[in-house]
């Protein structure tokens, strides 16, 4: 069993139901990230884990003890929100040391605490300032302090860099991430930005529509992507509808003629899939084992990267990706050329595109 | 959350019945003129005294004359201040709080003494100087409301670039004033206009104090000497505020509904 | 006409713009009100004593401060408290929703039906044949006269001010709870608060400057009111506004100045009502922009 377990959750608004089936496990000590579009039910999920929503069905088992029930004030779950939602009547310090002042925290243990736990989010010697004194970016952290402060067992992050300027939002990605390393505390963490989602967890779940798409590792979200939405999701793809003609050999005939992938797959002969493959995943030149002819579209320059644009095939349109090293040319519109993938890279995806 | 619920609907049905009992107690009184069973009698008896429509008569022309003196003393001030003195801002709110911390009855006795017919300023000497006095009374109680109801309508369109849009096209102050900024702001005024309205229709110490022969009075001396008629007269008097509240809540929707179509 | 600030006669003009308001402020706010304050310290042929202020301390004049302050502050502070339980009940107490419009429409009208109707709204409901007396006798045998409740009287002008006082409060304060943002609690909850923990170290805290506002100003609704009282006790309930109206009428021939003294007293405690309240607000708000 793991530390927190999410068992088969539902969460209905009247009518509109939200959160459908979800089911998750949680290790201890992990940080996980709940990625998906705006609307699609990551922060009722977390609320529910708070204990500010309860679900119409499913469980929710925190270290071995059924939350069912239990108020938000007995969780003992840390929870920082999108708008800071830090209390404006409290210096910064007295906001650190509110829940170390509701579990009744000796005075002179509270203080220390609080020290340390400014000293971590980089903002010793505010302790005085109230918070409309602070900048976005310095009230987030102070939230962040004073939801670790009374050590919770578990840290909910509701979107919590996206009300901030792209810089700090960087720069504190990787804080929160060293800090929860630092404490070893069990995270869940909210986004709608996979780049966020990507960088900072050990593992993502990709949700849409109330549903957990695929939970796995970020290169393996990013390289396995497991549904049609995950692979359209996360970063940027190609797709190029087929129709199976062999699913022994992996034969599948494509408007840029019949690809061979060399290996078994799931669908049956004739049923329509799509071949998706990332951009970096194609090369100019012959060194894999998918060729194909196409002729350039467009580039652009991205300075470490060049982008071309090409039609393979005659009318499939694809988009690659690579690196600009000295020495190497930008192919001109027009140029003929040729394409190739390893056939491993190509994933097949059920439907057209 | 659950026990909460509780203690709402049950203090909110306490407060219900604190606040509705008396309006049920005063119709039910209203109607018991004649022994034995229920009538409109009081009600009749009042509409019957020539007194009546005298005083509410006098009292609805001074409130409208209030509302006027209110609103063009009020509209440009609030639209100039935040316009060309935001500097003034902070004098000019204070006036007009002033009326909500100085007692009516201290301001009125400062006109008793200051504009008496031995004064410099003997407003007191003649009827239509009382007059102008008294308006001029219910003009400063009313200020805080007026004030506050048209600044709140000033700040939710932008003067300043309306009104420099409005003089780029060519418009000068009077143009700018009745044509750009009024419209935008006349369900502010109304709602300060309708608040006016219901405070000096049934205002007593002023009138009482100036002698002036308003609805206030009238309703105190009936107080005195009738039985019922009084409480025919608090059904008038109430339903007088809620018609001028519910037609603040009427423009306010109304306006709502039309910036919404815009 | 353009206006250039920078030239004299220009930003004299736009001085102008003013005048009226502050002439009128003057004239009709200002010097009625001087004229009451330096009155009180003058004697009638203009020199300069202290003999109307002394004049306040007979026995008659302190009882009926004493009533007036009793009553300002009893009906302001229970006006704030049930005010605001009301408000919190109808915006956050899980009511039904069309509640709230309902109860902030009514509170507009009866936070402005004070005075005389007032009055006899009361008088028709716990008057000695009103509603409730009529039904309290006949139904349930009980004599209210004789368990000692008296409309006219101390607690039945607190009853009656209490349906303006309540109402202003529920006016006043819905858009500050409104301010109440639902993540402070949920942030308080999660950090192990209960709702009473909440209440006393967040909201109450982040409400105060309004609920000390509110406070003065109802103090000063209550204790400058005439017509209630008037209607509803005649003259027979001396509070400090009914003594300075029959100084006025003439009612009473005293010392003509010691009307000035009752009317400077008046002023003077609805002042320092609202001076506790700016400077306990400048301390409430250090944590505000
Ligand atoms: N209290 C609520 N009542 C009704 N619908 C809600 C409520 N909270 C959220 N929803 C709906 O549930 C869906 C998911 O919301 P949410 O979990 O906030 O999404 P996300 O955080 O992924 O953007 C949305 O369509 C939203 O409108
Ligand atoms: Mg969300």
């Amino acid at each position: 069993m793991s530390f927190i377990t999410l068992q088969n959750i539902q969460k209905s608004f009247g009518a509109t139901q939200v959160v459908r089936d979800f089911t998750l496990g949680i290790e201890k000590g992990e940080f996980v990230s709940l990625l998906g579009p705006s609307g699609c039910g990551k922060t009722t999920v977390l609320r529910m884990m708070a204990g500010f929503e309860t679900q119409t069905s499913g469980t929710i088992v925190l270290d071995g003890q059924d939350m069912g029930g239990l108020p938000a004030n007995r969780r003992r779950i840390g929870m920082v929100f999108q708008s800071y939602a830090l209390f404006p009547n409290l210096t910064v310090a007295e906001n650190v040391a509110f829940g170390l002042k509701i579990a009744g925290t000796p005075r002179a243990e509270a203080a220390r605490r609080v020290d340390e736990m400014l000293g971590m989010v980089g903002l010793s010697g505010f302790g005085a300032r109230y918070p409309f004194q602070l900048s976005g970016g310095q009230q987030q952290r102070v939230a962040l302090a004073r939801a670790i402060a009374p050590r919770p067992r578990v840290l909910l992050l509701d979107e919590p860099l996206s009300a901030l300027d792209a810089k700090i939002r960087i720069s504190l990605r990787s804080e929160i991430r060293a800090i929860q390393r630092e404490l070893g505390i069990t995270t869940l963490f909210v986004t709608h930005d996979q780049e966020e989602a990507m960088s900072m967890s050990d593992r993502v779940v990709v949700m849409s529509g109330g549903r957990a798409e695929q939970v796995g590792a970020p290169s393996e979200i990013y390289n396995r992507p497991a549904t049609r939405f995950v692979a359209e999701f996360i970063g940027s793809l190609n797709l190029v509808p087929g129709t199976v003609r062999d699913a022994a050999t992996g034969a599948i005939e494509t408007p840029a003629g019949v690809i061979a992938l060399g290996r078994t797959l799931p669908q049956a002969n004739g049923s329509a899939v799509s071949l998706a493959i990332r951009p970096e995943g194609l090369h100019i030149g012959q060194d894999g084992n998918v060729v194909l002819n196409a002729r350039v579209a467009d580039s652009e320059f991205l300075g470490s990267i060049i982008r071309l644009r090409v039609m393979a095939g005659g009318n499939t349109p694809l988009v690659i990706a690579r690196f600009n090293r000295e020495g190497h040319t930008v192919p001109e519109p027009g140029q003929e050329l040729t394409v190739s993938a390893n056939a491993s890279d190509i994933i097949v995806l059920d439907g057209v595109a | 959350m659950k026990s909460g619920r509780i203690f709402s609907a049950l203090f909110f049905g306490l407060a219900c019945l604190y606040f509705l009992l008396p309006l049920v107690g005063t119709l039910e009184f209203s109607l018991r003129a004649r022994r034995g069973e229920y009538s409109l009698d009081a009600y009749r008896n009042v509409l019957a005294d020539p007194q009546f429509h005298q005083t509410i008569g006098y009292s609805f022309i001074l409130s409208l004359a209030t509302i006027v003196l209110g609103v063009l003393i009020v509209a440009p001030t609030a639209f100039w201040v935040r316009l060309k003195l935001p500097r003034l801002r902070p004098v000019v709110e204070f006036l007009t709080l002033m009326p909500l911390v100085i007692p009516p009855i201290v301001i009125v006795f400062g006109y008793i003494r200051l504009y008496n017919t031995s004064s410099w300023l003997p407003l007191l000497g003649s009827a239509a100087g009382s007059d102008f006095l008294l308006v001029c009374g219910y003009a400063t109680l009313s200020l805080p409301y007026m004030y506050r109801a048209i600044d709140t309508g000033l700040r939710a369109i932008d003067v300043g670039t309306l009104t420099e849009a409005a003089q780029s096209l060519g418009a000068g102050w009077v143009t700018v004033l009745a044509r750009v900024i009024l419209p935008n702001i006349l369900t502010a005024i109304l709602s300060g206009a309708f608040l006016t309205f219901a405070i000096v229709i049934g205002e007593y110490v002023l009138a009482a104090l100036l002698n002036r022969p308003a609805f206030g009075p009238y309703m105190v001396w009936m107080g005195g000497n009738k039985a019922y008629e009084p409480a025919a007269l608090a059904v008038v008097a109430f339903g007088i505020t809620w018609a001028s509240m519910g037609l603040i809540q009427l423009f306010s929707r109304f306006s709502k509904h039309t910036q919404a179509r815009r | 006409m353009p206006l250039a600030p920078d030239r004299p006669a220009a930003r004299l003009l736009v001085w102008l713009g003013v005048v009226p308001f502050l002439l009128f402020a003057l004239l009709f706010l200002i010097l009625p009100t001087l004229q009451v304050v330096t009155g009180a310290f003058r004697t009638p042929d203009g020199s300069a004593t202290l003999q109307n202020i002394k004049g306040l301390l007979t026995p008659s004049i302190l009882r009926a401060l004493a009533l007036s302050l009793k009553l300002s502050l009893l009906t302001a502070a229970l006006g704030c408290v049930l005010g605001l339980l009301l408000a919190a009940a109808v915006t956050r107490g899980g009511l039904p929703g069309w509640l709230r419009g309902v109860t902030m429409t009514f509170s507009g009208v009866a936070s402005n039906f004070a005075g005389v109707p007032l009055a006899f709204a009361f008088i028709a409901t716990l008057g000695r044949l009103g509603l409730i007396t009529v039904i309290l006798r006949d139904w349930f045998g009980i004599n209210l006269m004789a368990t000692g409740f008296n409309l006219i009287s101390f607690p039945g002008l607190a009853l009656a001010y209490l349906y303006f006082q309540i109402p202003l409060m529920v006016l006043i304060i819905t858009p500050a709870l409104d301010g109440l943002r639902k993540d402070w609690r949920e942030a308080a909850e999660s950090l192990g608060a209960t709702g009473a923990q909440y209440w006393r170290m967040v909201a109450l805290p982040v409400l105060w400057p309004s609920l000390l506002g509110t406070f003065a100003l109802l103090f000063a609704n209550a204790f400058g009111a005439v017509a209630t009282a008037m209607a509803l006790t005649g003259s027979s309930l001396s509070i400090l506004p009914i003594i300075l109206f029959a100084q006025i009428r003439g009612d009473v021939l005293q010392d003509p100045h010691l009307g000035y003294a009752v009317a400077f007293a008046m002023i003077f405690f609805t002042g320092i009502a609202n001076l506790i309240y700016v400077t306990l607000r400048a301390r409430a708000e250090r944590w505000q922009k």
